[in-house]
């Protein structure tokens, strides 16, 4: 059996759903699925672990007291090694941004992120390269490979299996030169666009920060996320780490909506794999509607607050 | 005390890629330099600009066209460069080794920028293999610095609503993030005074790196096609609003 190892994330306590699917991505009968859970405790998250075939859950507990991703990486290659586990998979996510290069740096071992297909035994992969324009298929070669999915291409499905919970205790190197001050969090980010299944977004029809709202109301009734294109985000009317598109982030959620945003080639770069892409704006020709599986011509100051009460009247 | 800044030669976000060959683009495309790179620069030169004294210096792993986009970055501020020169296509593990072999003969970093991701290979990682060759530590997605001759301090985005404040000692290597500047574009005197900027210009063939075991390599290079067949939505707000919640329960099944 070969330990394929699996970076597990939590929210607000809860392991990410895009993790299931990951397990599911990874599940083969010669491999031994093993859960990498850092300063999380993870028996919280054994029980949700086993549902999704996970044999084995390494209990990482390092001294850092709190988020680290110099210490977090290294405890993580260090558990890697304790196990056996030359295959790492992490998620694309802010997290798996800042621990599996690192991993991969310390092992000097290929890695690729953002990947939209996973073959581990050919070690390839196809991930999109030059903002989504082309596909490519990559192959790694190595003695470890590393790799970062793209949350949501593959649906979580069920295979029940029993874990084992392993401790695995972590003390950093001192003299790193890395210090953590501190992680400030303003509430603001509750849904993070890259692992949202739907995501609404605004651009320059929405006019200013207050109408924002609009995006808002309509998204709480989803628990969707909302996103902007760069003219929203360089007037200042939402924060950057809203911005969806080339030098935004990058988005692959179920449902798409394009909100008073023209769909430039940068913008598209950004949330083209989505499942259904629907467009609001009042240009019959703006490049978004061209390309879209629904549009609306029509002004988005009546098509939302409309929207908005069909939400809230939803029966579910 | 250098700042390094590494910039990367690569296809204009908005130009048509067509794929030539099984694994290569049409290259006669407008090329820039990578827009973190941009950011990173412009911090460069914002921190040399408040007294530190400090030379700036450019280093690009690229095809001889590189040029250019020292020049380019040798207009918005840097006061020399590098093109370590190829003739092929590099995946990040060679040229990470190529760029810390470069600094190194170079001279002394004090800091080392580099973009968050490039545009082209969005490999998100040469930052981080960069700082493990030369032993030193890494920030990713910078949004904020304050540098003193000890280290820097760094604000990171993390994610919406989450910053990440770090401390690094100097020597040390800062991906650059948007959120970072604006990137301060040249005027016209700045082109025409990079054109006396010194490039020096080394082969990779003759850099002594060592053979990575560990390789990516792009086998197939395909177009992404996903032209979608638009539908019309129509009636009053309220027809149209009903006709969403329609799509999002029963086609979407997100409800
Ligand atoms: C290097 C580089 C990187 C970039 N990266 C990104 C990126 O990551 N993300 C990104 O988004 N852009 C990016 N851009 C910018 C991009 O080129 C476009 O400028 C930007 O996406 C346009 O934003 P927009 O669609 O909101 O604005 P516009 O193009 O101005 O479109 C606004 C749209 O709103 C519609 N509208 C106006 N009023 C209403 C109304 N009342 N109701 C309905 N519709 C209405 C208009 O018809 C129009 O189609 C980048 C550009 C460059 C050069
Ligand atoms: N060939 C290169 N030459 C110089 N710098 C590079 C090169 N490739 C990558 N970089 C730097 O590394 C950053 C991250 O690149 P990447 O890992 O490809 O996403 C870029 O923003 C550049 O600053």
């Amino acid at each position: 059996m070969q330990p394929i190892g699996l970076l597990i994330e939590f929210k607000g306590g809860q392991i990410k759903p895009a993790n299931f699917g990951m397990a599911t991505a990874a599940r083969a009968e010669n491999r031994q699925l093993v859960a990498l859970v850092v300063d999380t405790p993870a028996n919280d998250a054994k029980a949700a672990l086993e549902a999704y075939g996970v044999t084995r859950v390494v209990n990482i507990r390092t001294d850092s007291n709190g988020w680290n991703p110099a210490v977090h990486a290294a405890a993580v290659v260090a558990a890697m090694q304790e196990n056996g586990i030359t295959t790492l998979i992490g998620l694309t996510s802010p997290t798996g941004r800042e621990l599996l290069p690192r991993v991969a740096a310390r092992l000097d071992a290929p890695l690729v992120m953002d990947c939209i297909d996973i073959d581990l035994d050919a070690h390839r992969v196809k991930t999109s390269q030059y903002s989504g324009k082309t596909i490519a298929t990559i192959s790694m070669t190595g003695s470890h490979f590393i790799y970062g999915m793209r949350a949501n291409v593959v649906a979580p499905e069920e295979a029940p299996a029993a874990a084992e919970v392993i401790d695995f205790p972590f003390a950093a190197d001192q003299g790193s030169g890395f210090e953590v001050i501190e992680t400030r969090t303003d509430g603001s980010g509750s849904q993070h666009l890259a692992e949202s299944d739907i995501i609404i977004s605004g651009g320059r029809g929405l006019k200013n920060a207050e109408n924002f709202k609009l995006l808002f109301d309509c998204a709480r009734h989803l628990n969707a996320a909302v996103g902007a294109s760069r003219v929203a985000v360089d007037n200042g009317w939402v924060p950057y780490a809203m911005q969806v598109g080339q030098t935004g982030v990058k988005v692959n959620p179920k449902v798409y909506m394009a909100v008073g945003i023209s769909g430039s080639i940068q913008h598209f770069a950004g949330m083209k794999t989505a499942k259904t892409v629907i467009a609001i704006n009042t240009d019959a020709k703006a490049a978004i509607m061209a390309n879209c599986d629904y549009f609306v011509v029509g002004d988005l100051f009546d098509i939302l607050p409309a929207l908005e009460k069909a939400l809230a009247s939803v029966k579910r | 005390m250098n700042i390094y800044v590494c910039v990367k030669h690569v296809p204009d976000s908005a130009a048509t890629i067509t794929v030539e060959g099984d694994n290569a683009i049409n290259e006669k495309i407008t090329w820039l330099m990578n827009p973190y790179d941009e950011h990173a620069l412009t911090e460069a030169a914002r921190i040399k600009a408040a007294g530190k004294a400090v030379e700036i210096v450019a280093v690009c792993l690229g095809k001889p066209a590189a040029e250019n986009t020292l020049r380019s970055a040798m207009a918005m501020g840097a006061d020399r460069s590098i093109l370590i020169e190829t003739d092929q296509y590099h995946d990040s593990i060679i040229t990470a080794r190529a760029l810390a072999a470069a600094i190194r003969k170079d001279g002394t970093p004090w800091i080392i920028f580099t973009g968050k991701e490039s545009i082209d290979s969005e490999g998100m990682q040469t930052q981080f293999r960069l700082a493990q060759h030369l032993g030193l530590p890494v920030a990713t997605n910078v949004i904020k610095i304050n540098a003193d001759s000890g280290g820097v301090t760094v604000e990171c985005e993390r994610e919406a609503g989450t910053i990440d404040v770090y401390r690094m000692a100097a020597p040390c290597v800062v991906g650059a993030g948007k959120g970072l500047n604006n990137p301060n574009y040249p005027t016209f005197p700045d082109i025409v005074r990079s054109r006396k900027k010194p490039v020096k210009r080394i082969d990779l063939a003759e850099q002594a790196i060592d053979r990575p075991a560990a390789g990516m390599q792009i086998r197939e290079l395909v177009p992404a096609v996903e032209q979608r067949t638009p539908k019309a939505l129509a009636g009053s707000a309220a027809d149209i609003a009903a006709q969403i919640v329609d799509i999002l329960k029963n086609e979407a099944k997100v409800i």
